[in-house]
């Protein structure tokens, strides 16, 4: 069970190299590592700043292509911290592109947003698994990697349905409680986010 | 339709401000508060000369939390279609005037985490309003400010004085001073947003070179106000009004259809909002679009026109107004 059709779900159009920059960003996330390697024009690697968490063996092949810098992380997080003291610091001229799971390109996103970066600039595109970031509108807890709807809330327990409303400020979709009115009649939950 | 919240204002004040520059000082006729504003924000001004309505665009470019009244201040204009002339010579304290409620095409993005102003001689005075609210809440900003000469440029003293020559850098092209554009875009912190309003050749030139250094469209905005081209005169038909009307070498299209008396939509009158888009039915000879607001594909099909600034070559057109 899934509400459809809200126009705040984000869109990934994919990475499409701004020809104009003289410096690219990448804050990239296991399988996003692709939207690089499968880059055809691999020139702009060269002023490119590469931000990567995940299986070793992209981080190898990352490397194989010579970017300006590599830098790994073990943990989103620490990626995330990384990316904002680079942010901070960048002038304008350099393009942010992040690739990876919704939940990874949500926070590298809300880390961007902070700085006054407009989403709008911000090249990103979907890689890996569908699982959501949901945020429970009742606790206002948040839940990461969420496969099903519903889903029952690791914070206050609820079972919640997940709804495409998205918030860019939270990085995260809205779970409502779905069976508000006679508990104990959610439906089971399917696998909607593999 | 155009709402009609229009202002009866009377001139309080005209002073002289630089060689071609007059200001004037607007209050409200019945005594009342002006409405506050945003920075960058504008006003349709009104004027009745002889039989002629004059509608013109100006910028505010007082406080915007000032409600005592609105300061605008415009440029004698050579060769003018008369509106210039008209506020210049013929317009004295205590004249009345009809202005419309502020509307604002030129906003500031407030998630900037800096703002980059660069104005080319009269087109500073949209800034002039939107640094006084920037300074009030306290956002980082600079303004870069091309003028003539320092007699025929316009509030320069006072904006150093006021905003201190760290904020306020003046440029002056008689004495070879000019904006180093290129050396100002590449040392902007990540998250700076630019404004240009100036010359054409100006606004197109600078964000041009952002384009080209890496500034993404988002963070670039301009303000052109353009004053309708004079052209052949040519006749409209009104199809829903049911009216034939001529329009002038010096008119625009907008200018005509009001003179006889049917309200059509308009915000900025200059080619850039949008709001005057009217379908057209047909047409003969060359339509000359010169607005800033169609897609090249609509200006293609001869299906829309922005009645503001964009006009007919041939004889006749008809609209569906």
């Amino acid at each position: 069970m899934l509400v459809v059709g809200i126009k705040s779900r984000p869109v990934y159009t994919g990475l499409s190299i701004d020809a104009h920059a003289p410096r690219h960003l990448f804050a990239l996330e296991n399988e996003g590592a692709r939207a690089v390697l499968e880059q055809a024009d691999k020139a702009c690697l060269a002023k490119s700043e590469i931000l990567y968490i995940g299986a070793d063996s992209f981080a190898t092949e990352l490397a194989g292509l010579k970017p300006f810098d590599l830098w790994t992380a073990h943990t989103v997080p620490i990626l995330l911290n990384r990316l904002k003291v680079t942010l901070q610091t960048a002038k304008m001229g350099t393009r942010l592109y992040i690739a990876g799971t919704e939940s990874f390109i949500g926070q590298a996103m809300q880390v961007a947003l902070e700085l006054g970066i407009d989403f709008n600039s911000i090249r990103t595109e979907h890689r890996g698994s569908l699982a959501r970031r949901v945020q429970c509108v009742h606790c206002k807890g948040i839940t990461d990697k969420v496969t099903t709807s519903p889903y029952t809330c690791t914070h206050c327990g609820l079972p919640l349905l997940v709804r495409d409303h998205y918030s860019r400020r939270l990085g995260a979709f809205q779970g409502v409680n779905i069976d508000a009115e006679e508990p104990g009649t959610a439906p089971a939950p399917e696998v909607l986010f593999p | 339709m155009s709402i009609n919240t229009d202002m009866t204002v009377r001139v309080v004040a005209i002073s002289q401000v630089a060689e071609k520059v007059k200001r004037f000082r607007l209050e409200r006729a019945d005594g009342g508060a002006m409405p506050v504003f945003s920075g960058g924000a504008h006003v349709v001004v009104a004027m009745r000369d002889g039989d002629l309505l004059r509608r013109n665009p100006y910028s505010l470019m007082s406080s915007p939390r000032d409600t005592s009244a609105f300061e605008i201040s415009t440029l004698r204009v050579e060769n003018s279609r008369g509106g210039s002339a008209f506020m210049h010579e013929k317009l004295k304290v205590g004249d009345r005037l009809i202005v419309s409620q502020p509307i604002n095409l030129f906003p500031f993005d407030g998630r900037g985490r800096k703002h980059i102003l660069m104005a080319g001689g009269i087109g500073i005075t949209p800034f002039i309003a939107m640094m006084d609210q920037m300074q009030r809440e306290d956002r980082p900003f600079e303004l870069h400010y091309a003028i003539r000469n320092r007699g025929h440029g316009a509030y320069w003293k006072e904006l150093t004085e006021r905003y201190g020559p760290h904020r306020v850098k003046i440029y002056v092209d008689d004495e070879k001073l000019f904006i180093p554009v290129d050396q100002i875009l590449g040392a902007q912190p990540l998250g700076t947003h630019l404004y240009v309003c100036g010359p054409a050749g100006m606004i197109d030139g600078v964000l041009g070179r952002a384009r080209g250094a890496g500034w993404p469209e988002q963070n670039l905005h301009c303000e052109r106000f353009l004053a309708p081209p004079p052209g052949k005169s040519f006749r409209v038909i009104l199809r829903k009004s049911a009216k034939t009307l001529t329009v002038a070498t010096h008119q625009s299209i907008l200018e005509a259809v009001e003179a006889a008396g049917v309200d059509a939509p308009f915000l900025c009158r200059g080619g850039a909002c949008g709001q005057c888009e009217t379908s057209i039915v047909s047409y003969q000879g060359a339509l000359e679009h010169n607005d800033h607001y169609l897609e090249p594909d609509d200006k293609q099909s001869g299906r829309k026109i922005m009645i503001c600034v964009s006009r007919l070559n041939g004889p006749e057109i008809t609209l569906d107004l």
